[in-house]
């Protein structure tokens, strides 16, 4: 019974994804008005999170450039394991539209793309980073008599030491996932506290239809926080 | 304790009975967004949307520890989504937990509630303490980022006290996560079709499964809880057909 009921299911995720590859085929073609015009200055930075064992170069760099010719400005690339931090250069050598994104980079219209490289090490270790870094600043502030009290430190605090161990880079307005299953797979907590996250499938079949309609579904959301 | 009808209840047996022969999940988490938008929606008053989303809330419950669930983490995304007075009436539960071996546990700052929510809260947590069923965590005025911040803090104030000149680490800062208490959560459910997570166990969710349903929270149901449950067998058996390709 459970095999016939996840036959049953797979049929159905297989007639699903002909559809939306049918769907992604028309959006690209420019045949579905609604997804012509792309209000993409909503879109201030960019998350792409990768499966690492799907991190094929040749696949991210038509990505990145599928983003820069729907005007993306600023994209961070993530996967858990740093393989694209190691083919940083490799990437920036082949997609010549982009620069290394700097700590200190305001989200400004620029005529190329900035790319930030992440991995988990920029997660969870940075806060244990971040948080000797604190201590360490408390400690030398001769200020100890203030552990006594209820709070030593604000989140803003936090986020300063974060920024200076090199773990909090902008917050991603979007996050999309390409991967086996919608899940962020350790992408910095600090900053996807309101990102949107979108699942888009395994990187060997992205479609640019489907990113455009992705990127649609984000212009469109509205955020009501606690309305 | 008759909350599960004769008909649904036998329902939900065999659904595990089927679902079980695949990986099971122990811990769900459930973001419950919608109650305001499913009053307007039916011309109700507020109070009545999150009255409804309180009962699709306890449903959940009872539908995963019919399932086997050992863990549910419910968030509550500001004192208003629980309000005090349907707080207190939850807290009043006690014998319905009770009556389901659900140990209850409030993570955060009752600091926030009246005196008297505080004391009901924790009245209930100490009459369901030594219940060994399900683990329901109801995460009040609770922030991911606060969550983290105060763990980093718990971890200055005791290397100071210790002064051993030893350096923080991921696992000290873990120790003292308000989730310590439970494992990851393999599966994060929310409602009202947002696919964000509003700053709700950004530590944890890192191998989560992260499932949408369009469905209002008030609105939530057993096919949601089945259909994320059969997604996250897929994503599972994904992995180990990966894991035995990789061997």
């Amino acid at each position: 019974m459970w095999h016939l009921l996840h036959v049953t299911i797979h049929l159905c995720y297989f007639a699903i994804n002909i559809a939306n590859a049918l769907e992604s085929h028309l959006i690209s073609k420019g045949l579905l008005r609604r997804y012509k015009s792309l209000h993409i200055s909503k879109l201030q930075y960019l998350a792409i999170v990768i499966e690492s064992e799907d991190c094929r170069t040749s696949n991210v760099i038509e990505l990145l450039q599928w983003l820069a010719d729907l005007g993306v400005k600023h994209v961070c690339l993530y996967d858990m394991e740093g393989i694209l931090k190691k083919s940083k250069d490799f990437i920036l050598e082949k997609f010549d539209g982009a620069t290394l994104f700097q700590e200190n980079d305001v989200l400004l219209d620029q005529p190329l793309m900035t790319l930030e490289f992440a991995s988990l090490s920029d997660g969870k270790e940075a806060v244990a980073k971040a948080a000797n870094v604190l201590f360490m600043k408390y400690l030398k502030s001769g200020s100890t008599s203030s552990y006594q009290g209820e709070q030593i430190f604000t989140e803003s605090q936090m986020g300063e030491a974060l920024k200076t161990v090199g773990g909090n880079g902008p917050e991603p307005d979007l996050l999309l996932v390409y991967g086996p299953a919608r899940c962020h797979l350790g992408f910095p907590a600090w900053r996807i506290r309101y990102t949107e996250i979108q699942h888009m499938g395994p990187l060997k079949s992205m479609k640019y239809g489907s990113l455009i309609k992705a990127i649609y579904k984000f212009t469109m959301v509205q955020q009501n926080y606690g309305k | 304790m008759k909350f599960l009808s004769k008909v649904v209840q036998p329902f939900i047996k065999c659904m595990h009975c089927v679902l079980s022969v695949g990986p099971m999940p122990s811990h769900i988490g459930f973001i419950m967004d919608g109650n305001r938008r499913y009053a307007t929606k039916n011309k109700l008053k507020q109070v009545a949307g999150h009255e409804a989303g309180y009962s699709a809330l306890l449903s959940m419950v009872t539908y995963c520890y019919e399932m086997g669930i050992k863990y549910v983490t419910a968030y509550a995304f500001s004192i208003m989504d629980l309000m005090t007075e349907k707080f207190e009436l939850l807290c009043r539960k006690d014998s319905f937990f009770n009556g389901y071996g659900i140990r209850v546990h409030i993570s955060r700052n009752l600091q926030l509630l009246p005196q008297h929510s505080r004391d009901t809260a924790n009245k209930l947590m100490a009459s369901t303490v030594n219940n060994s069923g399900l683990l329901l965590t109801i995460c009040m005025a609770y922030t991911s980022t606060d969550e983290i911040n105060h763990a980093v803090e718990k971890c200055c104030q005791e290397k100071w006290v210790k002064n051993d000149g030893g350096i923080i680490s991921l696992a000290d800062i873990e120790k003292r996560m308000y989730m310590k208490i439970a494992p990851d959560p393999d599966i994060i459910i929310r409602t009202s079709g947002e696919s964000r997570l509003s700053n709700f166990l950004l530590w944890q969710t890192a191998g989560s499964y992260l499932y949408s349903t369009s469905a209002l929270c008030p609105e939530i149901g057993i096919w949601h809880l089945v259909w994320a449950v059969f997604n996250f067998q897929r994503y599972q058996l994904f992995q180990k057909k990966k894991n035995k390709h990789l061997k």
